[in-house]
């Protein structure tokens, strides 16, 4: 983010924004140990962007787009939709204000109450916000239908009768139906099948271009946010250890943590040589994560300091923000993912055939 | 003409999608020969029982020293009771006694143990504490027995023996509400109904109760059973249908004295209670089917 957009008011602020769960009570109900899903994370969105929140399950990035929305109440900090504090909101004023920020589900399978056909489930937004007067719903759902390329006739049918693509996209227009300015994507691919990871991709680029919408797209797959985010939020344990635009985090990844990510991605040409940064360990507990950087049991590069302090998110003129005390000590990144693409021909022509095939 | 047929399939397929929801539940309802055996009964029950007064062939209260325990014949065709009265005629005004019981105590029931489930399995906290401490109470005292002083408490008659009974099987309605409803709050579609913008109660309404629906059905079918046997165990210690007006169950019970040498007394109303408690279940498996979107 360069300094001269900080002026402008973004879509939206996310700022120290931090959730503990309560993990154990005592006998008499007291918390006793909380998991620190989300400790301190800020980020700005500005409209028509996508940030991409990456990390391991379990790091705290659904719990930011449950946040967002305001599904679950944060334990510290604020967000600003277009400048307004949605933590002030009372209940009937967080409803109306659903109309600006939806949700994509990761499982299509469980995302669509098995009781309603499609139409109800896309009328039912339409009605609540009253965005079209009630002659025209139908029409409406029809219109839906069609831009996320099923048949509006399918209106009728119930959610199991589908595919999962086809319910991934019914998904994509009940979020669409209420004309929202931001769409929290959490996972919306990573239950799909690969041949149909494409499409719904290319589906939900199309939409950002024609619409004008905002994304947040929550991911543990750098290689699918490669395609379609502008920026790029790393988490590790509830905190954001780097941000930068994408093209800059890919070929220039800071933190060790980031790097091991990018190593992480498959390439589909065997023979290529390449540096691997493999972290050793799991990921420690979130009820006690270690102090300073939450990284260091698992760093190659850690020294005393790690232990101690926890390192700031410090942002250079360009915006890549990195929270390592020794990020510009560090050795050139080097080849961790080939430049070309993380796609080979092989595979675009299979991707292609798939393609054909649904049509 | 393999193409042709393909089409036509086609269509009417896409003909069948254009109905209703009730009409699709009753198409499937109808496919079901068990439960529409079911509903037949159940509707001869029904019928028979709001047209007694015209189709008994004698008085069900009338006695008759002469007609004492007299076998089925072709003047009273199932018999005569301890007292001359005429069996049929008995049967079938018991039918309005035993089918109302039956059903506005399971009505009851459901009205107070579905809400109060919903609420407290969807609220939760303190509010939910409270209800299953209160439905742990009520569970642990045997059925009969709270029925029993319920109707004791209330004052004997037909209509607080059913209320008696109403109030005993709430706390299963209530048990199993709770529980169905904690497995569907979790689901993605309710918070995707929470995050397109539904208030509390629509949720509660339009996407909880549907889907915890069909076990709420059997378990009420399973009810009515139970409550047509509790009404003939209420009559029978005089706290449900008074004498002498007839119900299956207070029948049933004066009978078990002349088993031996009067079979008949006890056959008829038992035949009676045996198709209607498996009529009931019968359209209750059919219409958890009808109901359910994934059965074709």
């Amino acid at each position: 983010m360069s300094v001269a957009n900080d002026t402008t008011t973004p879509l939206l602020r996310v700022e120290g924004l931090t959730k503990h769960f309560v993990a154990r009570r005592s006998l008499l109900g007291q918390p006793t140990a909380t998991v620190k899903a989300v400790d301190g994370v800020s980020f700005d969105l500005r409209a028509g962007e996508t940030l991409a929140l990456v990390g391991e399950s379990g790091c705290g990035k659904s719990t930011v787009g449950r946040l967002v929305l305001r599904l679950i109440e944060p334990t510290e900090g604020a967000v600003y939709f277009e400048g307004r504090d949605i933590f002030g909101d009372n209940e009937a004023e967080v409803r109306a204000r659903r109309r600006n920020a939806q949700l994509i589900f990761q499982d299509p399978y469980a995302s669509l109450n098995p009781r309603m056909t499609v139409g109800q489930i896309l009328e039912e937004p339409l009605a609540l916000h009253r965005v079209v007067p009630p002659g025209r719903r139908k029409e409406r759902v029809g219109a839906l239908l069609a831009t996320v390329g099923l048949d509006p006739a399918h209106a009728r049918r119930y959610p199991h009768e589908f595919s999962g693509g086809q319910r991934q996209r019914i998904g994509i227009a009940r979020a669409l139906a209420v004309e929202p300015k931001l769409i929290i994507c959490d996972e919306p691919v990573s239950a799909l099948d690969v041949s149909i990871r494409a499409q719904v991709l290319n589906l939900l680029r199309d939409l950002q271009r024609r619409l004008g919408l905002s994304y947040i797209f929550i991911s543990h797959d750098l290689a699918v946010v490669k395609h379609i985010a502008d920026r790029i939020a790393v988490m590790y344990l509830g905190r954001i250890v780097e941000t930068a635009d994408a093209d800059a985090l890919f070929t220039a990844p800071r933190h060790p943590y980031t790097r091991a990510l990018l190593s992480a991605i498959p390439v589909p040409s065997p023979g290529a040589h390449r540096e691997r940064q493999i972290l050793q360990g799991d990921v420690p507990s979130p009820i006690a994560p270690p102090p300073g950087c939450h990284l260091h049991t698992r760093c190659p590069h850690v020294i005393d300091r790690c232990r101690r302090d926890r390192p700031d998110l410090v942002r250079d003129p360009t915006g890549h923000a990195t929270a390592c005390h020794r990020w510009q000590e560090l050795p050139d990144a080097g080849q961790l993912v080939p430049r070309e693409a993380v796609t080979g021909q092989t595979l675009e022509k299979l991707q292609a055939a798939f393609v054909t095939a649904a049509d | 003409m393999a193409s042709i047929t393909a089409t036509d399939t086609v269509a009417a397929a896409d003909a069948l999608h254009v109905e209703s929801p009730a009409r699709r539940a009753w198409r499937r309802l109808r496919r079901r020969k068990g439960a529409m055996v079911g509903l037949t009964i159940i509707v001869v029950f029904i019928v028979l029982a709001l047209l007694a007064p015209w189709i008994t062939p004698h008085d069900p209260l009338k006695q008759s020293w002469s007609l004492v325990r007299k076998a089925p014949s072709a003047i009273h065709w199932f018999g005569t009771d301890e007292v001359g009265r005429d069996l049929f005629s008995r049967v079938i005004y018991g039918a309005r006694a035993s089918l109302s019981a039956g059903t506005i105590s399971v009505g009851i029931a459901l009205c107070i143990g579905v809400p109060l489930g919903i609420i407290a399995g969807y609220i939760g906290g303190w509010v939910d504490a409270l209800i299953s401490r209160i439905t742990d109470a009520m569970l642990a005292t045997p059925f009969l027995i709270l029925a029993i002083a319920l109707a004791a408490f209330l004052g004997p008659s037909l209509g607080n023996a059913m209320i008696a009974i109403g109030i005993t099987a709430t706390p299963i309605f209530i048990r199993l509400t709770r529980g169905q409803v904690m497995t569907v709050k979790v689901e993605d579609y309710i918070e995707a109904a929470r995050a397109v913008g539904n208030p509390k109660w629509r949720i509660a309404l339009f996407h909880i109760l549907p889907n915890i629906l069909p076990p709420l059905l059997v378990q009420a079918t399973l009810a009515l059973a139970t409550a047509i046997i509790a009404e003939a165990a209420l009559s029978f210690l005089g706290l449900g249908q008074q004498p002498p007006a007839p119900s299956w169950g207070s029948m049933l019970n004066s009978a078990q004295r002349f088993l031996t040498n009067a079979p008949w007394l006890a056959i008829w109303p038992g035949v009676a209670i045996f198709l209607a408690v498996l009529s009931f279940n019968l359209l209750g498996d059919g219409l958890r089917d009808a109901l359910d979107p994934k059965e074709r």
